[in-house]
């Protein structure tokens, strides 16, 4: 394996017009690896992938994928990268198989159009018209088109947009197998569960930037390690149970009766806090262990919910 | 974490093996799809084949417009050739590169082995293959209605050849600068305008000189009136037309390369 990364972006700007889409974004995507970018509609990530694609000129920084310039040598990167983009991309009169066997026949060593047809559940498609398919037919449809050419790097703009949950685990079985067989894979996704299954990487985006990156474990580490919930009657003595737990812990009463643990969850903790309750004649109802979700994650850094 | 999403073992069906596939087969294979795209297409086939068929039987047959001396199929076949390469070269690939442009078809091509050279050039041989059936579909019905054409062939193929570049020229200019349905309706206004205009069925003579002067100069009128010379006539070159074709496909041709957008 190249020890080069397959995408480094550094220091990436885009404006259109007087608008900044990205503002100073890095994002490095290691050789056989899956990197979800997460955020919300129009944090740039869609900016920053097509970028990658040799689509846009940066007006700031560099980008480089598979060592190469997208825009300089775009001849030579486009036959080693598979694109999905977020919508479109066949002719409206063209039906799947018809576009999926044309676009292999553009490269060298192409799968057998066939095997995705069935993989992807394309096959119901029969003689409709692209423009006539369902959302999620032209989805996989795109999808397909990504990867039939054998390319060593992918980039998938949101793959699992308006998906049933059935194509959506098509997708992200399809996904995890190309990362068993080497291929590197960069997503956009605005869902917090298709990042934490598919990626090895996160890299989160807002405004324009990446503002934390790491494995999902990772992020989801940061701060509070995990958070220990229960019901009980209001106005229990915060400090009392405080004095219990071990010293970097939180005990809160976010609303009356409602209590939030923060510290390291472990069995000690559920222990002290189960017993701590014994000696004050607290009844603990709904007692419950949590773990911080990107969803969290993302909540803390930007204070917005990623999707509503 | 993708452990939850199924196997992690390496199956080898994904394994990288990239690479572009040689360029004549590339432009072999867009060329044969462009076709059959604009082969299933009933509006298409509406302005490509069943108008200018129409037409040709129709004019010929009934004296609706007066021709001059002459049979008078022997002066709308080669109007309607020239009908013919217009609605393929302008009308057509301006509407069909229009939606390709909306529906993103440019824009995923442009991500692909293919380059955007090689795309024109398939594009450019849907347009003549397209053409070749047209004509030979005119010319067997316009025979069969007792058309004799004279002139050289030659003539006859540099006359259409310069024609479809001038209104390739004109199409794709439409197609990459105005909205798809903008296009589209513009591009069935201009072909209307032409087919009346343009010295197709309707001899340029009958307008009022200071009209026809401007009229002369439509690339329809310079093929139509080209092609004539030629075919009905039996005349050498006609430097003429072949002047005002020449410079309407270096400034059609010239003002879409510079203006085409891509997406």
């Amino acid at each position: 394996m190249q020890s080069t990364p397959a995408v480094e972006v550094v220091g990436l700007v885009k404006r259109y017009g007087g608008k900044t889409a990205v503002d100073g974004l890095d994002l490095t995507v290691p050789r056989g690896t899956v990197t979800a970018v997460l955020g919300p509609n129009g944090a740039g990530k869609t900016t920053t992938v097509e970028t990658c694609e040799g689509y846009r000129r940066p007006d700031g920084g560099s980008v480089r994928v598979l060592g190469l310039d997208p825009v300089t040598e775009g001849g030579a990167l486009r036959p080693r990268i598979g694109v999905m983009l977020q919508n479109g991309g066949v002719y409206p009169g063209a039906r799947a198989e018809e576009m999926l066997r044309h676009t292999a026949k553009l490269h060298r060593d192409p799968l057998d159009p066939a095997m995705l047809v069935e993989r992807l559940g394309l096959g119901t498609c029969g003689r409709t018209p692209y423009r006539r398919l369902s959302g999620g037919q032209q989805q996989r449809l795109a999808l397909a088109m990504a990867v039939v050419g054998r390319p060593e790097l992918v980039f998938l703009d949101e793959p699992t947009a308006g998906l049933d949950p059935q194509a959506r685990r098509a997708t992200w079985d399809l996904v995890s197998e190309l990362r068993a067989d080497g291929v590197t894979a960069v997503l956009t996704t605005h869902f917090m569960d298709e990042a934490e299954h598919l990626a090895d990487h996160v890299v989160i985006v807002d405004g324009g930037r990446a503002i934390a990156s790491g494995t999902p474990t990772e992020l989801c580490r940061g701060g509070a390690e995990g958070t220990l919930r229960f019901t009980g009657r209001p106005g229990l003595d915060l400090m009392s149970l405080l004095n219990a737990l071990p010293a970097d812990s939180a005990a809160l009463e976010p609303t009356p009766g409602s209590y939030r643990i923060e510290g390291k969850v472990d069995p000690q903790l559920l222990a002290t806090v189960t017993s701590w309750c014994a000696q004050h004649g607290v009844m603990p109802d709904r007692i419950a262990v949590e773990r911080r979700t990107l969803e969290d994650v993302f909540l803390e850094l930007t204070g917005k919910e990623l999707r509503g | 974490m993708s452990a939850t999403t199924g196997t992690d073992a390496t199956t080898g069906v994904f394994t990288p093996a990239p690479g572009a596939a040689p360029l004549p087969r590339m432009i072999r294979a867009q060329a044969a799809l462009e076709t059959r795209m604009l082969l299933r297409n009933g509006e298409q086939l509406l302005l490509t084949v069943v108008i200018p068929t129409v037409l040709l039987v129709l004019f010929s047959a009934v004296p609706i417009v007066d021709v001059g001396g002459g049979k008078r199929v022997d002066f709308l076949a080669p109007g309607l050739l020239a009908l013919a390469v217009m609605s393929t070269a302008f009308t057509g690939q301006a509407i069909a590169t229009g939606f390709e442009r909306r529906y993103g078809v440019l824009k995923r091509l442009a991500a692909s082995p293919l380059p955007r050279w090689a795309l024109m050039t398939a594009k450019t041989c849907s347009v003549l293959v397209t053409e070749v059936l047209q004509i030979a579909l005119l010319a067997v019905i316009a025979l069969a209605m007792g058309w004799s054409p004279h002139g050289d062939p030659a003539w006859v193929v540099v006359l259409l050849v310069l024609g479809t570049a001038a209104f390739s020229g004109l199409g794709l200019l439409m197609a990459g600068t105005l909205k798809a349905e903008a296009t589209l309706a513009a591009a069935n206004l201009v072909f209307l305008l032409l087919l009346v205009g343009g010295g197709v069925i309707v001899p340029l003579s009958r307008f009022p000189h200071a009209a026809r002067e401007v009229l002369d100069l439509l690339p329809v009128s310079a093929l139509s009136d080209g092609l004539r010379g030629v075919l009905q006539h039996g005349a050498g070159m006609p430097w003429g037309d072949l002047g005002v074709l020449a410079v309407w496909a270096v400034l059609g041709l010239g003002a879409a390369a510079r203006w085409f957008r891509w997406e």
